[in-house]
């Protein structure tokens, strides 16, 4: 059994839509969606879906696999998906655009805070707007998850697998990268068994 | 006068901690807390913990909010000027980010070459579904914190992020401004800072 079986059976993603995207575009755009990453990198995703799968750059089943591959990655999730949906978008120079974009803003703020604003995080202002902003982003993070759900979860088994996997992490305390690796070598050993039994028969 | 060394202990330190960091932001500042800490003396604890509270303050990704502040805080312990001070952020946040760019970069390539494969796609068939685990997950931790002292689990309210019933009341108007009037993160987030501004 080779790993290239069959390989081109699908073309690859349109990527001519893509090259009408210019790299100060992306720039900006990675910007304004790392100005408004507010409590981590799952705190992004609604604004990927709303700057980059609204704008057609990026497929809705493009936005899971984008997740989990950089889930799987080493380092900060928000800053892999960006190099992730940069590359999607204009390759190489597209991965870096959209990197600088969504680093600069925060780059900036926190610079500016550690120069001139000492107690920022005790100034009665920005605590009063933090309360009002968590609960929010909590929502933000749950509602693509409602979408995700709705349109890629077609059969029980992902059903199990979505519930099983928030189970873990959620009550278990179970780290995302371990479920996902072995998830990865599980699936991996259920499709080349599949798909030897259906080359046999 | 700032030591050049020190650059060159900072970007290996920050590189190595990139590196090394599954699974998000939370995991990346234990790793900084001990380097930056314990293991070279550059910052004491309490000044480690205001720059964590100030990274989950202000926008963007926690570990590269920390990497760029410890940057800056080093130099500045160290008697630098502004100036060398924002190299000190420049080469943190870089070198936390230079591994994964390479790791990534190498994943999306090969991503877009088996796209399509029947084996890539029976993978990614189990992939996908969990990332919908792994996103409700990562809102119920936000919500709740989950014990197990015993065989039961004890499950208490996250009071950073809900203090109050007030908090309940935004997550439920934030949930149907989004999922039923469809209303974009931008907006949403605006009206969560500004209601709390007026509110508490």
């Amino acid at each position: 059994m080779e790993l290239t079986a069959g390989l081109p059976v699908k073309p690859c993603p349109p990527w001519s839509k893509a090259e009408m995207v210019s790299l100060w575009n992306i720039f900006i755009t990675f910007a304004k969606i790392g100005s408004f990453t507010i409590g981590g990198g799952y705190a992004m995703i609604p604004l990927i879906r709303e700057e980059l799968v609204k704008k057609g750059w990026l497929s809705d089943e493009e936005l899971p696999d984008i997740i989990a591959l950089a889930q799987s990655a080493p380092g900060v999730l928000a800053v892999n998906m960006s190099i992730f949906a940069g590359y999607k978008m204009r390759g190489f120079k597209g991965s870096l655009a959209a990197t600088f974009g969504s680093i600069l803003p925060s780059f900036l703020i926190i610079l500016l805070i550690a120069m001139l604003f000492t107690g920022y995080q005790d100034n009665p202002v920005v605590v009063r707007i933090f309360k009002g902003i968590r609960p929010v982003v909590v929502s933000l993070i749950a509602v693509p998850m409602i979408n995700m759900a709705r349109k890629g979860n077609k059969t029980w088994w992902a059903w199990c697998i979505s519930f099983l996997v928030l189970f873990l992490v959620a009550f278990m305390n179970f780290s995302p990268i371990y479920i996902l690796l072995v998830l990865i070598v599980l699936a991996l050993c259920f499709t080349l068994w599949k798909e030897r039994r259906s080359g046999n028969g | 006068m700032v030591d050049p060394v020190l650059f060159l202990q900072l970007f290996w330190v920050f590189f190595v901690i990139g590196l090394f960091t599954f699974g998000g932001g939370y995991a990346m500042l234990s790793l900084i807390q001990t380097q930056v800490v314990v293991t070279h003396s550059w910052l004491s604890e309490s000044a480690f913990t205001d720059i964590v509270a100030i990274s989950q303050m202000t926008p963007g990704p926690i570990g590269i909010n920390s990497a760029t502040y410890v940057g800056y805080e080093v130099m500045h312990q160290a008697g630098a000027s502004h100036l060398v001070g924002i190299l000190g952020s420049m080469t943190a946040t870089i070198a936390v980010v230079l591994p994964s760019f390479l790791i990534v970069l190498t994943i999306v390539r090969f991503y877009t070459k088996f796209k399509g494969n029947k084996i890539f796609e029976g993978v990614m068939s189990w992939l996908r579904p969990a990332v919908v685990g792994l996103i409700g997950a990562a809102a119920l931790i936000l919500m709740f914190k989950v014990d197990w002292p015993a065989s039961i689990p004890d499950i208490s309210v996250v009071k950073e992020n809900f203090s109050d019933w007030i908090s309940w009341v935004l997550f439920a108007a934030a949930v149907v401004a989004s999922l039923v009037f469809k209303i974009g993160p931008i907006p949403i987030l605006l009206a969560g800072g500004l209601l709390g501004l007026l509110i508490y």
